[in-house]
C-alpha cells in the first residue's frame, strides 16, 4: 500500500485549493527552471529511467516515446499534444487531475514540451468536461499571469504556450491520430501508421501525444528522481497510478496507489469491498471497457499492473476497475459495451465499421436468447476477424470484451439460449434461483 | 533501392514505394478497393492486408512503405483468410443487387467476391439501407451499395479541387455525401463514376441503358475541347451509349471532362441525316445528286475569288485537306480555319502550340495564365495545373478574369495593360518569373480574337523571350497557347488559312455581307455570325442542325467524331486519330468523302479515293502528319505584330462550359447541367420546368 509521502496527486479529492497558490503550497512550480536547466537529454533520461509507462491504456514507455522526436528542431515546429479526451467507460482519473490539480498537468506539459523542443502544447479535452476545461483554462491563465508559462516560461527564456481545445464528445478522438485529425479541424478518424506522429503529426509536424496522467506525474519524477518512482511497484511496472473503482462496491472511488497492488486489496482497502462481500463477486473488468473481464477466480490474487493482467489475458488499460457482483447479467452488460463500440466506431475501415454492428446485433440476440448455440462460435470468429485488422485499436477494444465473456462465461450465454428455447420463465437471468 | 522478400522472392524496390507497389512490380496482384494510384492513401478498406515478418499485426500493403529486409507474405492461407474476412464484412451490408446494378460486370466488388467471397452469408441481421443522395444531373447514387472506400471524396478534394464531398456520421451510419444537398460543381465529376469500385455512384444518363458486355468498345479521341483526351466509345447497335476515358499519361492521365463524357446523347438529336436544298426559301430534303447539282450549278458561275470556305471547331484534318484542295481547284484562296478570328500565325508552328506539352506542366515552377479560364476551356488540363499546384513549389498568376480555378493564384490584372507591364518587368511576379527555372505562359486563344490579337501575340512572345521561357537546349519551351477548338491546330498545320490575296474569316464575312463573296462553304462552322453572310450562297457540311445549317442553302450531312476515322491534332501538336464506332445516321457520310464526291460533281476530281490516299496527301502538305500520337517540338521564330493593345479586360471565349459545340448544344444532359450549374433560379416560378 502506498505511503502518503509517495503520493503525487495530493489534492485529487479537491479538498485543497486547486488554484496556483494552493498548487505552489503543495510543491508545484517549485524550482521548475532548475528542472529545465537539466537540459533536454537529461530530462528524457530521467523519465526513461523512472520506468514510466503511458497511462492512457497502451502502456508504452513515455521516455522512449519522447526520444522518438527528432533531436533537432528543423523547419517544422514540434508539438506536444495532451490527450484529455477521457472517454473510456469507467475511467475518471484525468478528470480529477484537471479539476483539482491542473497545475501538475501544466507544469508537466512545460517540462515535456521543453524536453521535446516543442513550444506549444495542445490539450485536447473531452467536450463533456465543461467544468474541467474551465478549471484548466483558469489554471493556464494563472500560470501565464505568474510568468510560469508564456514567452519566458519560469524565467528560463524558453517560450511555451498552453492551449486548451475542447472536443465534441467522440470516443474515437481519444485515439492519438484521430485526436490530431480532430485538432486540425477534420473529421476525427485515425490515421494510418506509419508515418507515426513523432514524424508526421499535428499539421504534418513532429508531435507527441501523451495522456494527462503521464504528463502530470513528470514534475514529481523530476523532483524526486527516477529511482524513487522506479522503486515503487514491480520491475517494468513501476510507479504510482490512479485507479478508478466503480460498480458494485460499497464506496466507488478514485485512488492513487502503487502499481502492482493486488486487485482484491485495492477494492477492500479503498472501495469498502464488494457489495455483499468478496464472495458475492462475479467478475471484474480491470482496465476500462476495452479489456476482457476477469472471473472471480482470477480476481482473487491478480496484481494490478500491465504484465500481470496481460498474463491473465486481460489488460491494465486505464486502470478503471469495474466490479460486478452476482446480481449482474453479464451477457447484457457486455452487450451494452458492444452497443457503445458500435456507436463510437468512426466508420472509416471495414472490419470495425461492419463488425461492431454485427457483433452488437448478435450479442443482443444472444442476450435475449434469440439465437443458436453455434452462433456463439460465429460471434467468436467475428471478433477474431475484427481484432488486429483495423487501422486503430478500437476494433480490438470492441472485440476483447466479447472474447473475455465467451472465454469465461460461455455457459451463461448458452443458458440464455437454451432457457429461451425451453420457454423458461427465467430466461434473461442466468443466476436466478 | 531496398532489398526485401516477397513470397520467398528476393525483390529490389525503390525506396518510397509501398509494399503494394513492390508486389505489383513482380506481378503479384493485391486486391484492393480504396487504394488508387492517383489518390492519397486511405488504407480503410483493409482488403490489401498482407503479413509481415516480425509485425504483430497484418499490415495494409497500400500504405506501408518498403523497408530494408522486409519479409512479406501475400499467398499464405492466413492472408487468404484475411481477405475473405474483409470481403465478408463488405458484403454483409451490401445489397447484392448485382442483377439490377449498372456496375454489374465491371464491378470491383463483384470481381473480387469471385475470388474471396463466401458461398453463403453468416449474417442473419437486417441489412443497412442508406438514403440516396442528390449529386446533380450526372451522377446517379444508390448509396446503400457504398463500401465507404472514400475514393470519391479524395478525388473531389484532391484532383477536382472541389471539396464538396465528405463523410458524415460515424460507424455504420457513416454516409458519403455533399454535406448539404447540392450538385457536385465540378467539370470532372463524371470521373467519380469510374473511380467508384461499386455501383454507388453511377452515370445517371446511362442508367439501365446497357450491360458492359454487350457494348462494342472503340478507342478514340475526344473533340469537345482542344486537349484531345483519349476516350473509349461504348456503343450498342447504332447508338453511342457512353464515353469513358482511356489512359494516356501525356494527355489526360485517366480523366475526362463531363462534356467529353456526357455530351454523347447530343449525337442522337438534331442530326442532319439527309442532304437539304433550300427551295423557295425553305430547306427541303434532297438526294445527294440533287444537292451536288445545286452546288455545281451555283459555283460554276462564280470566279475563284468569289468563293470562300470556313472550317469549324470540330472539323477533322482529312476533310480540311480535301476542302483546301477543292478550293484550290476552284481558284479560291479565301479559306480560314480560325472561325473565331484569332490572329494566330500559321507560319511559325511554335506560335500556336502548347509547346511545353501537357505533361510539361508537371515541371513548371512559375505559370502565368493570360486571358484564359482553363477550368472551362480545358478542364482536364486545369486539373493538371492543380496537380502541379498541390505538389507545391510553383507560383501561378492570372491576367484576366478572376475565377475559381480550384487552385490559388495571384491575380495580376484584367487586361493587356497588365501583360505589357509584366513584359516590361514590372511587379512582384516579374521577379518570380525571372527566378523560375521552368517558367510557363498559358495564353488563352480568346485574347487573340480582337483587333489587337497580333499585338497581344507579339507581346506574349516578348514576355516569353524576356523571361527565358524558351530554352531549346534544355528542351523547354514554356510558351503555350490554349485553344478551345479541336480542329484549330490541325487546320493551321495543314495551312487551312488564307492564301495569296486570300480573305480571312472576318474578311470573308465582310465580303459576303458586301456582295464580293458570293458563295461560302461552311465545314461545320457554327460559331460565326451567320447573319453577316448576307446574300451569299451558303453550303453547310456538318452533322448537326445548328446555326450554320439554319442559314445554309444546301446542307451536306456529315459525320460526328464518333462516326469517322479521322485525324485531329491537339493543342500540343499531337496527332491523334478517332475511330469509327458507329455509322453516321441516314444518308450522312464521312466528311472527306463528301468533298471528294462534290469535286466529281464540279468536274474537278480530287486525286484520292481512299482514306490512306487522303492521309498521304496530308503528309505531302505537312510531313508532321507521319508522326502519330507524339508531340513533336516546334521551332521558335518571329511572330506577332507589335502594336497598340486595347484596354478592354480579357474574357474567356467560353462562358458556358456545358454548351460549346453543336453536339453539346443538342445534348439534353448538357442542358440539364447548364440549368443546374449556370441557370439562375431567380425569376423562376412554380410553373417553370
Amino acid at each position: 500500500m502506498l505511503d502518503d509521502k509517495d503520493r503525487i496527486f495530493t489534492n485529487i479529492y479537491g479538498l485543497d485549493d486547486p488554484g496556483i497558490s494552493g498548487a505552489q503550497r503543495r510543491g508545484d512550480w517549485d524550482g521548475t527552471k532548475k528542472l529545465l536547466d537539466l537540459g533536454r537529454d537529461k530530462i528524457i533520461e530521467i523519465v526513461k529511467g523512472s520506468g514510466l509507462r503511458g497511462r492512457g491504456g497502451a502502456g508504452f514507455s513515455t521516455g522512449m516515446k519522447w526520444s522518438f522526436m527528432p533531436k533537432e528542431v528543423g523547419e517544422r515546429p514540434h508539438f506536444l499534444v495532451i490527450n484529455a479526451d477521457e472517454g473510456e467507460p469507467g475511467t475518471c482519473k484525468d478528470r480529477e487531475i484537471m479539476r483539482h490539480d491542473p497545475h501538475k498537468l501544466i507544469e508537466g506539459a512545460l517540462i515535456a514540451a521543453f524536453a521535446m523542443g516543442a513550444h506549444a502544447a495542445y490539450c485536447y479535452i473531452r467536450g463533456e468536461f465543461f467544468r474541467e476545461a474551465e478549471a484548466l483554462e483558469r489554471a493556464a491563465q494563472e500560470a501565464y499571469d505568474a510568468g510560469l508559462i508564456g514567452d519566458n516560461a519560469c524565467g528560463s527564456g524558453y517560450k511555451f504556450d498552453f492551449y486548451v481545445h475542447r472536443g465534441m464528445g467522440a470516443y474515437i478522438c481519444g485515439e492519438e491520430s484521430a485526436l490530431i485529425e480532430s485538432l486540425e479541424g477534420k473529421k476525427g478518424q485515425p490515421r494510418m501508421k506509419p508515418p507515426f506522429p513523432a514524424n508526421v503529426g499535428l499539421y504534418g509536424c513532429p508531435t507527441t501525444v501523451n495522456n494527462v496522467e503521464s504528463i502530470a506525474v513528470v514534475p514529481a519524477i523530476m523532483r524526486r528522481g527516477a529511482d524513487w518512482f522506479a522503486g515503487i511497484g514491480r520491475p517494468n511496472n513501476q510507479g504510482v497510478k490512479l485507479f478508478n473503482i466503480s460498480g458494485h462496491v460499497n464506496q466507488p472511488c478514485t485512488v492513487e496507489e502503487e502499481m502492482g497492488i493486488p486487485l482484491k486489496e485495492l477494492i477492500e482497502k479503498h472501495a469498502g469491498g464488494v457489495r455483499g462481500g468478496w464472495d458475492n463477486l462475479l467478475a471484474i473488468i480491470p482496465g476500462g471497457a476495452s479489456v476482457p473481464l476477469l472471473p472471480r477466480s482470477v480476481c482473487d490474487d491478480v496484481l494490478m499492473d500491465f504484465d500481470a493482467l496481460r498474463d491473465v489475458q486481460s489488460g491494465l488499460g486505464t486502470a478503471a476497475v469495474m466490479v460486478m457482483d452476482k446480481s449482474t447479467d453479464l451477457v447484457r452488460a457486455i452487450t451494452r459495451l458492444s452497443a457503445f463500440y458500435k456507436h463510437e466506431s468512426c466508420g472509416q475501415c471495414t472490419p470495425c465499421r461492419e463488425g461492431t454492428g454485427w457483433m452488437w446485433r448478435m450479442m443482443e440476440r444472444i442476450a435475449a436468447g434469440n439465437a443458436d448455440i453455434n452462433e456463439i462460435d460465429t460471434l467468436e470468429e467475428v471478433t477474431r476477424q475484427v481484432e488486429g485488422h483495423t487501422i486503430c485499436a478500437l476494433g480490438d477494444a470492441a472485440a476483447w470484451p466479447i472474447q473475455g465473456l465467451i472465454r469465461h462465461f460461455r455457459a451463461d450465454m448458452e443458458k440464455k439460449i437454451t432457457d429461451a428455447k425451453a420457454g423458461s420463465p427465467q430466461a434473461g437471468n442466468p443466476r436466478a434461483a | 533501392m531496398v532489398k526485401m522478400t516477397i513470397d520467398g522472392n528476393e525483390v529490389e524496390a525503390e525506396a518510397g514505394m509501398t509494399v503494394l507497389q513492390a508486389c505489383e512490380q513482380i506481378g503479384i496482384e493485391i486486391p484492393r478497393f480504396c487504394y488508387h494510384e492517383r489518390l492519397s492513401v486511405a488504407g480503410n478498406c483493409r482488403m490489401c492486408l498482407v503479413s509481415m515478418e516480425r509485425a504483430p499485426k497484418p499490415i495494409a500493403s497500400c500504405g506501408m512503405p518498403v523497408g530494408e529486409g522486409m519479409v512479406i507474405t501475400t499467398n499464405s492461407p492466413e492472408v487468404q483468410q484475411m481477405r475473405k474476412n474483409v470481403m465478408e464484412f463488405l458484403l454483409i451490408n451490401h445489397p447484392l443487387d448485382c442483377p439490377i446494378c449498372d456496375q454489374g460486370g465491371e464491378c470491383d466488388l463483384q470481381d473480387q467476391a469471385v475470388g474471396y467471397g463466401l458461398d453463403r452469408s453468416r449474417y442473419q441481421e437486417n441489412k443497412r439501407a442508406v438514403k440516396d443522395k442528390y449529386m446533380g444531373p450526372l451522377i446517379g447514387t444508390i448509396m446503400t451499395r457504398c463500401i465507404h472506400c472514400t475514393r470519391c471524396i479524395r478525388f473531389a478534394s484532391e484532383i477536382a479541387g472541389v471539396p464538396d464531398l465528405g463523410a458524415t456520421g460515424r460507424g455504420e451510419h457513416m454516409e458519403v455525401g455533399t454535406y448539404v444537398e447540392k450538385a457536385l460543381n465540378s467539370e470532372l465529376s463524371g470521373n467519380l463514376i469510374d473511380l467508384c469500385p461499386v455501383g454507388a455512384l453511377t452515370s445517371a444518363p446511362y442508367a439501365f441503358n446497357a450491360r458492359p458486355w454487350e457494348l462494342k468498345k472503340t478507342e478514340s479521341i475526344d473533340v469537345t475541347d482542344a486537349l484531345g483526351s483519349n476516350i473509349r466509345i461504348d456503343a450498342r447497335g447504332p447508338e453511342v451509349k457512353r464515353i469513358l476515358p482511356r489512359l494516356n499519361e501525356d494527355v489526360n492521365e485517366e480523366w475526362i471532362s463531363d462534356k467529353a463524357r456526357f455530351s454523347c446523347d447530343g449525337l442522337k438529336r438534331q442530326r442532319l441525316d439527309t442532304p437539304y436544298v433550300r427551295r423557295k426559301g425553305k430547306l427541303q430534303p434532297a438526294t445527294w445528286p440533287e444537292a451536288f447539282n445545286e452546288i455545281a450549278g451555283r459555283l460554276k458561275k462564280l470566279k475563284g475569288e468569289e468563293i470562300a470556305a470556313i472550317a469549324g471547331d470540330m472539323a477533322d484534318c482529312e476533310s480540311m485537306t480535301a476542302l483546301k484542295d477543292l478550293m484550290g481547284t476552284l481558284g479560291s484562296t479565301n479559306i480560314d480555319c480560325r472561325q473565331d478570328g484569332a490572329k494566330l500565325d500559321p507560319t511559325v508552328r511554335a506560335s500556336y502550340l502548347f509547346n511545353s506539352t501537357v505533361s510539361g506542366i508537371d515541371h513548371a515552377d512559375a505559370i502565368v495564365i493570360v486571358g484564359s479560364n482553363p477550368r472551362r476551356e480545358a478542364a482536364v488540363l486545369n486539373a493538371r495545373i492543380r496537380k502541379r499546384f498541390v505538389r507545391g513549389g510553383v507560383s501561378i498568376a492570372v491576367i484576366g478574369e478572376e475565377a475559381d480555378l480550384t487552385y490559388g493564384y495571384s491575380h495580376l490584372g484584367e487586361g493587356a495593360a497588365t501583360l505589357q507591364e509584366l513584359a516590361a518587368g514590372k511587379g512582384a511576379f516579374a521577379k518570380t518569373l525571372k527566378d523560375a527555372s521552368h517558367p510557363m505562359l498559358i495564353l488563352g486563344s480568346g485574347t487573340l480574337t480582337g483587333q489587337d490579337g497580333a499585338a497581344i501575340l507579339a507581346l506574349a512572345r516578348e514576355l516569353a523571350e524576356k523571361y527565358k521561357m524558351v530554352v531549346p537546349s534544355e528542351s523547354w519551351n514554356g510558351f503555350n497557347v490554349l485553344h478551345t477548338a479541336a480542329s484549330r491546330v490541325g487546320g493551321l498545320d495543314l495551312g487551312f488559312v488564307p492564301g495569296e490575296n486570300g480573305r480571312d474569316t472576318a474578311a470573308i464575312l465582310a465580303g459576303a455581307g458586301g456582295g464580293e463573296i458570293k458563295a461560302v462553304y461552311l465545314l461545320g462552322a457554327d460559331e460565326i455570325d451567320t447573319s453577316a453572310l448576307g446574300d451569299a450562297f451558303v453550303i453547310y457540311q456538318g452533322h448537326h442542325g445548328d446555326a450554320g445549317a439554319h442559314r445554309a442553302d444546301v446542307i451536306l450531312p456529315g459525320s460526328a467524331y464518333t462516326e469517322k476515322n479521322a485525324t485531329y491534332v491537339n493543342i500540343e501538336g499531337r496527332i491523334q486519330r478517332t475511330r469509327l464506332a458507329v455509322f453516321a445516321p441516314g444518308e450522312a457520310r464521312e466528311d472527306w468523302t463528301i468533298i471528294r464526291a462534290l469535286s466529281d460533281a464540279l468536274s474537278n476530281t480530287l486525286p484520292y479515293n481512299s482514306l490512306s490516299e487522303v492521309r498521304g496527301r496530308m503528309v505531302e502538305i505537312n510531313n508532321l502528319f507521319m508522326t502519330i500520337d507524339d508531340a513533336v517540338p516546334a521551332v521558335w521564330g518571329e511572330f506577332g505584330e507589335p502594336g497598340d493593345v486595347s484596354s478592354e479586360p480579357f474574357v474567356s471565349p467560353i462562358s458556358n462550359f456545358y454548351m460549346t459545340d453543336p453536339i453539346s448544344r443538342a445534348s439534353v444532359t448538357m442542358a440539364h447541367c447548364a440549368d443546374e450549374f449556370l441557370g439562375s433560379s431567380e425569376g423562376k416560378t412554380g410553373t417553370d420546368g
